[in-house]
């Protein structure tokens, strides 16, 4: 077949629309937060107490951190399932939520004598914590996955690590509303686990299922 | 030359995605002709023809044209996909080359033509069902529109633009796949 042909056979398929990449992936973000949310009021649901909790800074602040991480994951995950766009200033973003992270962890430890510094590390919800962040987002990853295959991702194994990062965010969103650690060197260790699980297995899909 | 390039490309896209085919027709030949002499330079050595990689660019272009937003720049988005599916062929032949994103400014339009030779679309045309394959032989090679297809296969003109569309999207994943 010349390219001649094979233009006129593109040619008439032209009249075929698809949804514009930028807003499928809005619509993409219904029903990841639907199944993150499913996940989770099926299985742990929110902490009792979770109304006084919301007038503590420790509480709250972990929910700066996880929607800092999915709201800078979003932006670059979809400058990245679009050949040629610029990802400087979205990858510049994804340095937000880990120095959110530390600076929370520097002023924890001005605040908290060194004698509990390895109690509130520890927790009393490290292994939950690990099991229900990567479960909680392990539907949202494959709907991302799913959009990245619908995108064109150029470099579709980091693509597929910044969908685990999205999902991690989405998920560790979630499950912060039930975990009672609220210490940011609770945070900073056991979340950063189980969203890096999440980000590898992202970008094992990414090299494995984005192929286009 | 380039910034000439852009502006025109990205009207005729536009157009193109307006509902403008002629407007189409006329992007895919102007990007083929910038994307094969791309191509071309970055091919030294032999083992992978250019002109299938050419061919496969259009193809992802066509079934990936949403990912373009109407208000971005349209040659940093061709040459990437290009870039991209020039980068698959060699990594499908066992090879690896390095491409510096400034070259790719460099690279204008020259008037070159395709060469002749068994075509890696061919492998792919052949392996689709028999009815897409039909259709999409009729409307390529055959050079026939969907109305004078649709007659001579006897079914409807509808039924020409499904197997149209899902015949160039199923070439379009071989690639990806090899």
């Amino acid at each position: 077949m010349r390219t001649e042909d094979l233009i006129k056979a593109l040619d008439a398929d032209a009249r075929d629309k698809a949804m514009p990449m930028g807003k499928a992936w809005w619509l993409a973000v219904g029903p990841a937060v639907a199944i993150a949310a499913t996940v989770f009021f099926a299985t742990i649901g929110p902490r009792p107490d979770i109304m006084p909790a919301m007038h503590t800074m420790r509480f709250m602040s972990k929910f700066v951190f996880t929607l800092a991480l999915a709201a800078s994951a979003f932006a670059l995950i979809r400058a990245l399932s679009m050949p040629g766009a610029s990802t400087r200033r979205a990858t510049a973003w994804m340095i937000a939520a880990p120095l959110l992270v530390v600076l929370a962890v520097v002023l924890e430890l001005f605040v908290v004598p060194e004698a509990d510094w390895g109690k509130r590390l520890v927790g009393s919800n490290m292994m939950i914590c690990m099991s229900f962040i990567p479960l909680i987002g392990i539907g949202p990853l494959a709907i991302f996955l799913g959009m990245l295959r619908y995108g064109a991702p150029t470099r579709p194994v980091l693509a597929g690590a910044v969908a685990g990062l999205l999902a991690g965010g989405l998920a560790a969103t979630f499950y912060a509303a039930h975990c009672f650690d609220d210490s940011p060197l609770f945070v900073a260790t056991w979340y950063t686990i189980a969203i890096a699980f999440l980000t590898l297995l992202g970008a094992i899909g990414g090299r494995l299922f984005v192929r286009w | 030359m380039t910034g000439k390039d852009e502006a025109e490309l990205s009207r005729l896209l536009r157009a193109a995605i307006g509902g403008d085919e002629r407007a189409y027709a006329d992007f895919l030949h102007r990007v083929a002709t910038l994307v094969r002499g791309f191509v071309r330079r970055k091919i030294v050595q032999g083992g992978v023809d250019p002109e299938d990689v050419v061919q496969e660019t259009l193809l992802a272009i066509h079934v990936k044209r949403h990912t373009w937003r109407p208000d971005a720049p349209v040659l940093p988005w061709v040459y990437a996909i290009a870039r991209f599916k020039l980068i698959d062929a060699f990594r499908r032949r066992g090879r690896r080359i390095e491409i510096e994103i400034d070259e790719i400014a460099e690279t204008f339009a020259e008037p070159e033509t395709e060469t002749v030779s068994e075509r890696d679309i061919n492998r792919a045309l052949d392996g689709l069902p028999p009815a897409q394959r039909s259709v999409v032989s009729s409307i390529s090679v055959d050079g026939q529109s969907i109305g004078e297809t649709a007659a001579k296969l006897g079914i409807s003109e509808t039924a020409v633009r499904v197997s149209l569309h899902r015949g160039l999207a199923a070439i379009a994943k071989r690639f990806g796949r090899q």
